[in-house]
């Protein structure tokens, strides 16, 4: 094993060998070399989190006709820093009618269901914390913490606001988990494995030219989990003040942030991995610390997208955000299932360029049908709309218009 | 296989540990000057009226009933989806009856106006 070609086994090897030698029998080793890993992926998220706060509140601030941050060091670069420093040691207020216990659980949780993610993403074809044979579930399982954290947050803060914020946040949340969860049943399909480091290996041709639609879904659902522009009415600042975090000040309320924008980056790491060959590219699997480079590109790229729709886009309503899942997702993920499965039978598997194209025919056949639903359905719906009054003296009526 | 588990238990322990120990951290860095009028509840600067832990609307019951039918089928489907390579056609047509009994429950609770957010 060569240190240039693959650094990191190369380390892990060095301090197994040194501690063996040190006599600490060889299942404590593998303990110990444990913690040290698990510890090691789990701070470097937090690290991280402080540049990708920077580059968003930049990457916003250039969408939005701003400078951003500049002022603290180059560029600005400096300023999640200098609001670390001040949050942690800002006041911590607990509103006295609060329910101590889920009240404190809840900015934890929130971190601690993001960070739980990476333990099974594979940055290289070595590089991995675990390559779980339940990978997949263990994702949708772990995204469930975070649901938890705001529901504990808008429940123990006793106060309106946050209580309106959480059953929006939950109503948001389980919706969108369940397209979330279908959409990913494809990939599985075509890997036969919920290991996430299978499910690497085995795109040969990247998922997302087999299956955009699963992609487009996949995309739409971490969206409205993360909670970001047009699903924010989980916090709408402008009715909810600030929704399920209203009552919380300092680092308790600085750790919902960090889970925040460090959920964003981790869902366009699971898109990427899950659909856009994850570490694959050429000479990835000698060089495994390529393969991390490569994860790292397309991470960013999707991540970038993300915060352009972030910028762009206007808040929906909570009878849209319902109609959408619920009338439009669900039904098209369902279908996307059981006719790529038919599909997929029906043409044997080596046929590469064949498969692609036929798949690539039904999933523009399922978005031709669904915008068709979609318009059929919206036509139905009939809203009063007040007609300017074209003459002095008439009053005003209400007449019915289909739009 | 059984040493996975633990690398995933001894990696919660930490994502749960960095947190609150961060807290903590801030918790003794932190200046500590109640009163009062500071530790009311923040109502946009008005007095908090009556019960806080009030009456939800209803629909939000029903999407869970809805979410709830809908994610155990999703734990169905999984295993199904990993022996996907290996079943035969017949495989495929039977979970695309269990698929369709599902739509069928959606289409039904559509009908019954129970998707609608009022």
């Amino acid at each position: 094993m060569n240190f240039l070609t693959d650094p990191l086994n190369f380390i892990i090897g060095y301090i197994r060998g040194w501690l063996l030698g040190l006599g600490v029998p060889s299942s404590w080793a593998q303990f110990i070399l444990f913690v040290i890993g698990a510890g090691i992926l789990a701070t470097v998220p937090m690290l991280i989190t402080l540049g990708l706060i920077w580059a968003e509140r930049k990457i916003l601030g250039r969408i939005q006709d701003r400078l951003g941050p500049n002022r603290v060091g180059p560029w600005g670069m400096f300023q999640t820093m200098a609001d670390m420093i001040k949050i942690f040691t800002k006041e911590l207020i607990t509103p006295e009618n609060a329910d101590r216990i889920p009240y404190n659980l809840a900015p934890i949780l929130s971190v601690a269901g993001v960070l739980a993610l990476w333990a099974v993403i594979p940055f290289g074809i070595s590089i991995l914390g675990v390559n779980l044979n339940v990978g997949i579930l263990y994702l949708i399982a772990v995204g469930g913490f975070g649901t938890l954290g705001f529901m504990l947050a808008g429940w123990g803060s006793n106060n309106k606001y946050a209580l309106l914020g959480a059953f929006r946040a939950i109503a948001q949340l389980i919706s969108y988990e369940v397209p979330m969860a279908l959409s990913l049943l494809i990939p599985v399909m075509f890997t036969g494995s919920l290991g996430m480091a299978d499910i690497v290996a085995a795109q040969d041709v990247w998922f997302i030219v087999l299956s955009p639609v699963a992609a487009l879904i996949f995309f739409i659902a971490t969206i409205a989990e993360v909670g970001r522009s047009p699903f924010d009415l989980l916090e709408a600042d402008s009715e909810l003040v600030s929704g399920f975090n209203i009552e919380y000040s300092g680092l308790k309320f600085g750790m919902f942030y960090v889970a925040d924008f460090l959920h964003a980056f981790t869902v366009a790491l699971l898109f990427s991995t899950i659909f856009l060959g994850g570490w694959r590219g050429p000479l990835a699997a000698q060089y495994p610390w390529l393969g991390f480079v490569y994860l790292l590109i397309k991470t960013v790229i999707v991540w970038f997208l993300s915060i352009l729709i972030r910028g762009s886009m206007p808040r929906i309503r909570i009878d849209q955000m319902m109609f959408f899942n619920w009338k439009i997702l669900t039904p098209l993920s369902l279908g996307l299932l059981v006719t790529t499965a038919l599909v997929d039978k029906a043409i044997p598997a080596p046929q590469t360029a064949l498969r692609a194209i036929s798949m690539l025919i039904l999933n523009g056949l399922l978005l031709l049908i669904t915008n068709f639903i979609w318009r059929a359905v919206s036509a139905q719906k009939e809203r009063p709309v007040v007609a300017a009054q074209p003459y002095g003296g008439q009053k005003t009526g209400i007449k019915k218009v289909s739009s | 296989m059984l040493s996975d588990w633990l690398y995933i238990g001894i990696f919660l322990f930490i994502a749960l540990l960095l947190p609150a120990v961060a807290i903590g951290l801030a918790a003794i860095l932190s200046p500590r000057k109640p009163n009062k009028i500071k530790n009311i509840t923040y109502e946009c600067g008005l007095e908090t009226v009556g019960e806080t832990w009030v009456q939800f609307k209803a629909q939000y019951y029903i999407f869970a009933l809805i979410f709830l039918i809908f994610d155990v089928e999703t734990v169905f489907l999984f295993p199904w989806a990993v022996a996907y390579q290996k079943v035969t056609i017949f495989g495929v047509i039977e979970a695309i009856i269990f698929v369709a009994i599902l739509l069928a429950a959606l289409v039904y609770a559509w009908r019954k106006g129970a998707l609608e957010w009022f």
